[in-house]
């Protein structure tokens, strides 16, 4: 009789502890889901735009989408024809392992043929590469052929932003979603979808 | 303390126990009764704690948790608020004093093995006291939203990036905008002065309790608790009060000193301490030209360096600091104090103390390709230190520990 009293309260103690379990994730969602961005934060993203037809050949200029840095490359037609040459240092110059947007439309990685559009957001930890367009040694490169090197953790990307092999950053750098209308370039939005 | 058979004290002590509690851990709690200087970091560690607190508290009155104005209310603090300079740099001298007394706690118990049986979850508390302290540290550095700041906090977090699958979005969720905003700002003011001071104190006071249950260790790693007087007390421990009391307040005095000469004098500490870059609102369009940790982080962020590999990086960071929570179950000479090891354990703590100063003085300074590959150097002689432990202080012979102290 007593055992059988104590198996009961064990069933019920378990049953308790298990309902009140179940209810802990429940009773959590608000307290993580109020770490998200907020209606506020996510309003913030409105595109911007940007007049490029001041910009001088191999000239980079610096755009601020969602306060972080997008890069615009003006390239030169012999520095794009020359891309194919770096290729053997580079870890992945198909961009095949990201989701790349405007893919073999240009070798630009944009949707121009003469300018780059890249997040200037390294994809290691987040630093803004510096650009070093000359073909020159550098302390980190003897043979450099110009392009971005992050000073944080020394990742190396080309000129297009890809992503040099044996350095710390995983993939290329990002291309955000962006159009050209004559010379204004629209970054932050797809032609059409706003 | 005498106790009367009547009045407030004596009304006061059969509901709340005073009196128990005051001998039993401080006026006849038996310390060992002889220790050297390294024993004092303890006592160390705990007043700079209430040094943060209350410098800490004061801050608070003048801080701004803003994106806009998180900068300018330091300058506030620093110009405007009478005494202000004084207490800011009173919590960032603090800062850097608790994580040098804490190393050299550490560094104590590693010498000495303190982690020794019974006393494995004393170092565990400390070691998760050390992991949230550095939680503490990142978040305060975050504050006063500096150029150092911003891309200090744009590297931790992108951290989080490294981890599969969830990463970019647990990215998000922690800064919880598209960029350290105000809204990290915020979250990491209130994480960094409520939760984990809350959560700080509750491990201090764990770590102290448990210490008090076995009781505190010694230079030569003799069990006291071996030989006991009729009343039960080790025949080589002291009183507490005054013994220890009265040490620890001298150290304290000597502690007081140099902690005043960097605070009045050189409270940037060359830049390791406070960075020039944070001296300048944070941009985050422009990366500075050399990021590097405050020193306490530096060693694990030269680790980080080491490895050409974003998740890798991580995954070794992550490491450095977690085997160190094992080290009890690593250890397994019979002599707990270095003093009685063998020489191989001798050899292998040096080349220890030698790669962490390294690599502390690595993670400050730019990468070439040399200083990469002491890196490398660096961060496998630190982890050899740890994962052949088990090997070394198994083979090797050690002496005899003495009966008594």
């Amino acid at each position: 009789m007593e055992e059988k009293t104590t198996t009961r309260r064990k069933v019920l103690i378990g049953m308790t502890a298990g309902v009140g379990a179940a209810g802990v994730p429940f009773a959590a969602v608000p307290f993580i889901a109020s770490w998200n961005p907020s209606a506020k934060a996510k309003a913030f993203g409105a595109p911007v735009k940007v007049d490029v037809s001041k910009m001088q050949i191999g000239q980079k200029i610096q755009v601020a989408w969602r306060k972080q840095p997008v890069f615009v490359i003006r390239h030169s037609k012999e520095t794009l024809a020359n891309l194919q040459e770096v290729e053997s240092k580079l870890d992945d110059p198909k961009s095949l392992n990201i989701d790349e947007p405007y893919r073999d439309i240009n070798p630009t990685r944009s949707t121009s043929q003469e300018y780059t559009v890249i997040a200037g957001v390294c994809t290691h930890l987040g630093c803004s590469p510096k650009y070093y367009p000359e073909m020159e040694s550098q302390p980190w490169d003897e043979s450099w052929v110009g392009g971005f090197f992050c000073p944080c953790h020394g990742s190396m990307f080309d000129i297009v932003g890809r992503v040099f092999k044996g350095v710390p950053a995983p993939t290329n750098l990002k291309v955000p979603p962006h159009y050209f209308d004559g010379n204004i370039l629209t970054i932050g939005e797809e032609r059409g979808t706003a | 303390m005498t106790q009367k058979p009547s009045g407030i004290f004596n009304w006061l002590n059969s509901r709340l126990p005073i009196v128990n509690t005051y001998e039993r851990h401080l006026s006849k709690h038996p310390v060992p009764k002889k220790v050297n200087f390294w024993y004092m970091f303890g006592a160390l560690a705990s007043v700079v704690l209430i040094v943060q607190i209350v410098s800490g508290i004061w801050l608070m009155f003048g801080y701004e948790n803003t994106e806009e104005g998180a900068f300018a209310s330091i300058e506030y603090i620093m110009r405007d608020i009478e005494y202000g300079w004084i207490i800011r740099y009173m919590h960032t001298t603090g800062a850097s004093m608790f994580f040098a007394v804490v190393y050299l706690h550490m560094f104590r118990g590693l010498m000495y093995g303190s982690y020794h049986k019974p006393r494995e979850l004393v170092w565990i508390f400390g070691m998760t006291i050390y992991f949230v302290m550095m939680a503490e540290g990142f978040l305060g550095y975050v504050l006063p939203y500096g150029q150092m700041s911003y891309w200090g906090a744009q590297v931790i977090i992108s951290l989080f990036g490294a981890i599969p699958y969830i990463g970019e979005s647990l990215e998000l969720w922690v800064r919880g905008d598209y960029y350290i905003s105000g809204a990290t700002i915020s979250r990491f003011f209130a994480l960094h002065v409520v939760a984990l001071p809350l959560i700080l104190i509750a491990l201090v006071f764990m770590h102290l309790v448990a210490l008090h249950e076995v009781g505190a260790g010694n230079p030569e790693g003799v069990d006291i608790e071996k030989h006991l007087d009729e009343d039960g007390v080790p025949l080589d421990s002291v009183p507490f009060f005054p013994y220890k009391v009265l040490n620890a307040l001298v150290a304290i005095g000597i502690f007081g000193v140099v902690f005043s000469i960097i605070m009045f004098f050189f409270p940037e500490g060359g830049g390791y301490m406070l960075e020039l870059a944070n001296f300048e609102e944070a941009n985050p369009l422009s990366t500075p030209e050399h990021i590097a940790p405050v020193w306490y982080y530096s060693p694990y962020y030269a680790m980080l360096r080491a490895v050409p590999d974003k998740l890798g990086g991580l995954v070794v960071m992550g490491a450095a600091i977690a085997i160190l929570f094992v080290v009890p179950w690593l250890d397994r000479s019979k002599a707990a104090s270095i003093r009685y090891k063998g020489n191989l354990s001798k050899i292998a703590m040096t080349l220890f103390i030698l790669s962490w100063l390294m690599l502390a003085w690595l993670g400050t300074v730019p990468v070439t390709e040399l200083r990469k590959t002491l890196s490398i150097i660096g961060t496998v002689i630190y982890f050899a230190f740890f994962l052949l432990m088990p090997i070394y202080t198994s083979i090797e012979k050690s002496k005899p520990v003495p009966e008594r102290l």
